[in-house]
């Protein structure tokens, strides 16, 4: 198991990544992605039994679905550094010809992506469905997925959270990423979400809480508690606050670096608040 | 003329429904889904024979595309089955966005698809399906025209990879294709040799085709009749081998004329062998509630529209 502060150092070489790819190509999503930055680092290195390789099917091991596929920058340094493809890729990010599409898809072959997203609220349902062959299977592997709190506004996220308790797919972990923000601002002014636990929780759904979700410990934490509540006939849920452009101080709490990169200048100060640790791509 | 008999009227959702009983027992990566409308998909007796196979979804079309999608992770083959308004139309987004561009090995199985649904009404009937689902790449379309071939459909599409979007209806219609058949997806099939005017018909329209093609015949009228079952892809081969021959086509379809197969053979000859063609099909409209064949009648989707058709476009050789 790495120490905390190795993966601690991971985060920081994420953020790097994030930065950099969304500043070169002058688009992208680094809001979203910052603040899932311990998120993702603590499935993808601590939590999530994987197998070496990819193979779309899965079979014996935990599996992935982002279903707010804009914050494809995080997915895709993650996946990168944990070997499914070179990180030299990420230098591709948003370019013609390349498998670093703007939203991930399985279109052009990237290993660890295993259904198209970015068109929001459908990642739910195909967590399920993935869920529901694990039981065909009788794979004991788990489902995760990661929403967006604005996503939440997609009714098809309400067919499915209604299908996952209804059917007790109880091998799905889904986690809510409660930024508290979306593209036309805070999502309380925008269409107000209300109690995102109780909601779940009403539906019959088992709902825990990480308080900061971008405290990596607390994240590591609260991902094992939810992995320790599956197969008790209830899909687990986890809402997750975070913080929206965590770790670069200009770009916190606030909805203004959803879907904007960094110039050159911002970008030097964003770097230097999060400094070079596994090496840059 | 080739003769064809009708062995007894029956829907073409029920060969859907006998071809997922013999999947059930035959293909054990087979799944079924439906959004609340089992006993109009005949899938009862797939489900009592495989109960931990089938998932019952709710009235919820765009979670039963994703959970379908889904399914297909870890190596099942899912038919997701609902009326053909609730499978294409309301759910473009789910099957263009989760099957379609992700490529997954999901059907998409409609039944009462355009008019003949009948006293329902517009709100059920869709006319645009095949149009919707046509546009996606890498989706397959089929209609096919009786029982037996939808069944034959049902069952190959079960050993085909990639994703299907299968259309049928909910009438009782004459079943004349073989009872045991071999179906090639994208094979066009010549039901009738002919000389001076090619009917192209797909789904309930091609009965009709070939009654029609009896009355030309008595006046004299030589029509070749070819069954496409397959609209994508489409076989432009036989397509092509034929108007070259009579030299003028007609289209018959349940479907609106823009989007359908027409539109299909419009194109693959103004590309290469640029052909009078006359379409029957509805006319840019919604349908209303009626009997079926009130409906085909007034919406000139019969024997007679098409014979009507046919005189027509020979005048334009």
């Amino acid at each position: 198991m790495p120490k905390l502060a190795d993966l601690q150092q991971i985060v920081v070489q994420t953020r790097r990544d994030i930065l950099r790819m969304v500043h070169k190509v002058n688009s992208g999503h680094p809001g979203g992605s910052l603040g899932c930055t311990e998120f993702f680092v603590a499935l993808y290195h601590e939590i999530m039994e994987l197998k070496d390789g990819f193979e779309m099917d899965g079979i014996g091991e935990d599996l992935f679905f982002l279903s707010n596929g804009h914050i494809s920058p995080v997915f895709y340094s993650v996946l990168a550094r944990n070997g499914y493809f070179p990180v030299e890729e990420l230098n591709t990010f948003r370019l013609i010809d390349s498998r670093l599409q703007g939203h991930p898809t399985t279109h052009e072959g990237l290993p660890g992506v295993r259904v198209a997203s970015g068109s929001l609220g459908q990642g739910m349902s195909v967590a399920i469905g993935a869920a529901l062959a694990k039981k065909l299977n009788g794979d004991d592997h788990l489902v995760f997925s990661l929403h967006g709190d604005g996503e939440l506004q997609e009714g098809q996220n309400w067919e499915a959270i209604m299908y996952a308790s209804g059917n007790k797919v109880d091998n799905l972990i889904a986690t809510i990423d409660r930024n508290g923000q979306q593209i036309d601002g805070p999502t309380e002014k925008v269409l107000p979400l209300g109690n995102v636990k109780e909601k779940f929780e009403v539906f019959g759904w088992d709902v825990l809480e990480i308080a900061d979700g971008n405290n990596l410990e607390a994240v590591i934490a609260g991902l094992k508690e939810a992995k320790s509540r599956t197969g008790k006939g209830k899909p687990v849920c986890i809402v997750m606050d975070t913080v929206m452009g965590n770790g670069v101080d200009f770009m916190m709490h606030t909805h203004a670096w959803h879907g904007k990169a960094p110039n050159d200048e911002q970008l030097e100060t964003a770097l230097a608040q999060n400094p070079e640790t596994l090496g840059d791509y | 003329m080739t003769k064809y008999e009708d062995q007894g009227k029956k829907d073409t959702r029920s060969g859907y429904g006998d071809a997922m009983t013999e999947l059930g027992r035959t293909n054990h990566n087979v799944v079924a889904l439906c959004a609340d409308l089992v006993g109009s998909l005949k899938i009862q007796d797939f489900i009592d024979e495989n109960p931990e196979r089938f998932f019952q979804i709710g009235i919820a079309e765009a979670n039963m595309m994703g959970i379908a999608a889904g399914l297909t992770i870890g190596g099942k083959i899912p038919f997701a089955s609902t009326f053909a308004n609730f499978a294409t139309g309301r759910v473009y987004d789910q099957i263009r966005q989760s099957i379609a561009y992700s490529g997954k090995n999901v059907k998409i199985c409609a039944s009462h698809a355009g008019v003949t649904l009948g006293e329902d009404g517009a709100t059920h009937q869709i006319l645009e399906d095949i149009g919707m689902m046509k546009m996606l790449p890498g989706m397959t379309v089929i209609n096919p025209c009786d029982y037996n071939q939808t069944k034959a459909a049902t069952l190959a599409i079960a050993d085909y990879e990639g994703p299907v979007y299968l259309r049928f209806g909910r009438p009782k219609v004459a079943n004349f294709t073989p009872e045991s058949q071999t179906f090639e997806i994208g094979k066009a099939l010549m039901l009738n040799e002919g000389s001076d005017v090619t009917i192209i018909a797909t789904g309930h329209l091609v009965w009709e085709a070939l009654i029609a093609a009896e009355s030309l015949e008595d006046q004299g009228i030589s029509a070749e009749v070819i069954n496409i079952h397959t609209i994508k892809p489409l076989d432009e081969a036989a397509v092509l081998k034929s108007v070259k021959k009579t030299g003028c086509v007609v289209t018959a379809e349940e479907h609106n004329y823009l989007g359908g197969l027409g539109e299909s053979i419009a194109r693959t000859l103004a590309n290469q062998h640029p052909t009078p063609q006359e379409f029957v099909a509805t006319q840019d409209t919604f349908g209303e509630s009626g009997t079926p064949a009130q409906l085909m009648e007034k919406y000139g989707l019969n024997n007679k529209a098409i014979e009507k058709a046919v005189f027509k476009v020979l005048k334009r050789k």
